[in-house]
């Protein structure tokens, strides 16, 4: 097997007529996602795309799902965007990526105009009028190897350009493969899908659908700020499986939720990204009895790494381990000075390490390196700049990260890119970002001459709504350190000082 | 009302809340803010609020969430 896409054929054949990708608008059976994939796929090859990024720019929709999979069926690498990202983030994607292809819509065209995109736009619906060419495809297939690109993901990076993080074909099976058993996915599973397209959370469902026939709902934003509409959705559609991040699941749980409705269709309940607090996921347990699942991992790595289960002894005051990895996966915990550790930074080895960073040799050499144990012959392992221990049972516990990136709403932050952001507003001449992981605030210092008002005004046009800082200070001198950096911890005080 | 929107500018301080409608749409509000200020104005109120008066409609505008607290306590 070389890619996910034969998981696909097998379910086209298999249960040609069961809905597998759903959102309120379109659902489509097996049979149907296998064909968009071949008209796509056709379409692609048609205008001469080969072995190269496309870029797909779509609404997040099970159409969106089935046009990826359609770029891989060219043989070529996805791309999944979103205009929710924020022109900056879009225009370095478009800059860096220089894709000759983009899938989208109209919307979306005349807005890539705007991003730098300069090379052939293909309206989507317009695609899928189109017909197949299956001899062309199965040319194509014949050419991909396992260990050739799948996709690009951007994840943010400290110096303000996002990074592009390059899937492979083979890690995607052996995270099909590890995540399922782990969540134990069966074909009657729904997945109520809560993830943008654009990241690699939404791998868990696309994954889990493809490989065991289950099916998925991707659950429309706006629920997201009505708790009892959400449940009442998770309701309707019978799902089974939700992955999401913590704070979607404590908007249902903190909100007094479980009094008026029990999403009692539930079974397995994964979270990760952030700390789950106890007393939340203790109101969980108690109104829900399902298995509730931490999950770990850095995009690097195609997506989680670890995992651990919690106990149905839980109670709140207990710690929450990230557990041991998935099967075929090691984590090596590596001290300062190269040796192995109790404590150290998380590294990850395995056939899920991604090829790096897209176009990017020295970020990629920063955190795809040798591992330091082996000297017999090249493996790459992936450092994640997290901090990590064995605890007593064996478990990984997760102590925080060694640089300035922040996990906030489930996305990874770079304080740097918004820092950088800031920078590209006339009339900042500095800026810092501060957080504050207790109270999950994200702040930004800056100088220069123009108002809080119209900085975060700035701001709002160029990067995505999670990235918006909730606090702003203007400062008249940014502090400096001895050597003369920026004294992120005086920033820090400054920013959460108590103004009362 | 006062106490309210001392809430509300702790979350936000940027925001002026006298004046901001339409607080989740415009994605001022997001699902962890939610929690926060919901969690904060029952403390501060010394009330509960029912999870389906939790909608898109109830953070319109800072009145708007004044007005349901309003009636919350006349229930009580």
């Amino acid at each position: 097997m070389k890619t996910i896409l034969e998981y696909l054929d097998r379910q086209a054949e298999q249960r040609p007529d069961k809905a597998a990708f759903c959102d309120v608008q379109e659902q489509f059976t097996f049979s149907e996602i296998k064909k968009i994939t071949d008209i796509v796929g056709s379409v692609l090859l048609r205008h001469g795309a080969a072995r190269e990024p496309v870029a797909v720019l779509l609404p997040r929709s099970a159409k969106m799902l089935a046009a990826l999979l359609g770029v891989m069926r060219a043989g070529c690498i996805y791309v999944p965007l979103d205009l929710e990202m924020g022109e900056l983030r879009l225009s370095s994607v478009f800059r860096q990526v220089e894709p000759r292809f983009l899938i989208s819509d109209r919307e979306g065209i005349k807005a890539a105009d705007t991003f730098g995109f300069s090379g052939e736009a293909l309206e989507i619906d317009l695609v899928l009028s189109e017909e197949p060419e299956r001899e062309k495809i199965r040319a194509a297939e014949e050419k991909v190897l396992d260990t050739d690109a799948a996709y690009i993901v951007f994840t943010s990076g400290s110096t303000g350009a996002p990074k592009g993080v390059i899937g492979k074909h083979s890690a995607m099976l052996d995270y099909a493969e590890q995540l399922t058993a782990v969540l134990k996915v069966q074909e009657s599973d729904v997945f109520g899908m809560q993830a943008p397209l654009y990241v690699d959370a939404c791998l868990k469902e696309l994954l889990s659908v493809l490989k065991c026939g289950a099916s998925l709902w991707i659950v429309p934003r706006q629920l997201f700020s009505s708790p009892v509409p959400l449940v009442t959705f998770l309701k309707e559609h019978e799902v089974t499986t939700v992955c999401w991040v913590v704070p979607a699941l404590m908007l249902i749980s903190a909100l007094h939720t479980f009094d008026e409705i029990i999403p009692d269709t539930l079974k397995t309940v994964a979270f990760g990204s952030e700390v789950f607090p106890g007393k939340q996921l203790k109101l969980w347990m108690d109104h829900v009895p399902a298995r509730y699942i931490n999950l770990y991992g850095p995009t690097e790595c195609t997506g989680m790494s670890c995992w651990y289960e919690v106990p149905a002894t839980f109670s709140q005051e207990d710690s929450i381990p990230i557990g041991r990895p998935f099967d075929n996966t090691e984590i090596l915990l590596i001290d300062e000075s190269g040796a192995l550790a109790e404590e150290g930074e998380i590294c990850i080895r395995g056939t899920a390490v991604c090829h790096g960073y897209w176009k990017d040799p020295v970020r990629t050499e920063a955190a795809f390196v040798q591992n330091p144990l082996q000297s017999a012959y090249p493996e790459r392992i992936y450092r994640t700049g997290d901090r990590g221990r064995w605890n007593s049972r064996g478990e990984l516990e997760f102590l925080g990260r060694i640089d300035n990136q922040i996990k906030h709403m489930g996305h990874r932050i770079e304080l740097g890119e918004l820092e950088a952001a800031a920078m590209k507003i006339d009339g900042v001449t500095a800026a810092c970002a501060a957080f504050d992981p207790q109270r999950k605030r994200l702040a930004l210092a800056y100088t220069g001459n123009l108002t809080k008002e119209d900085l975060t005004a700035g701001l709002r046009t160029i990067i995505p709504d999670w990235m918006l800082p909730s606090k702003t200070i203007r400062l008249e001198k940014m502090p400096l350190t001895a050597n003369g950096k920026t004294d992120r911890r005086q920033v820090f005080a400054l920013c959460f000082q108590k103004t009362k | 009302m006062e106490t309210l929107l001392d809430i509300l500018s702790e979350l936000h301080p940027d925001v002026d809340f006298s004046k901001e409608q339409n607080l989740v749409e415009r994605g001022i509000l997001g699902s962890f803010d939610i929690v926060m200020l919901v969690t904060r104005i029952e403390e501060e109120f010394d009330t509960v609020i029912p999870a389906r008066l939790i909608t898109p409609d109830t953070f319109r505008s800072a009145e708007a969430l004044y007005s349901v607290i309003q009636s919350l306590e006349d229930n009580d």
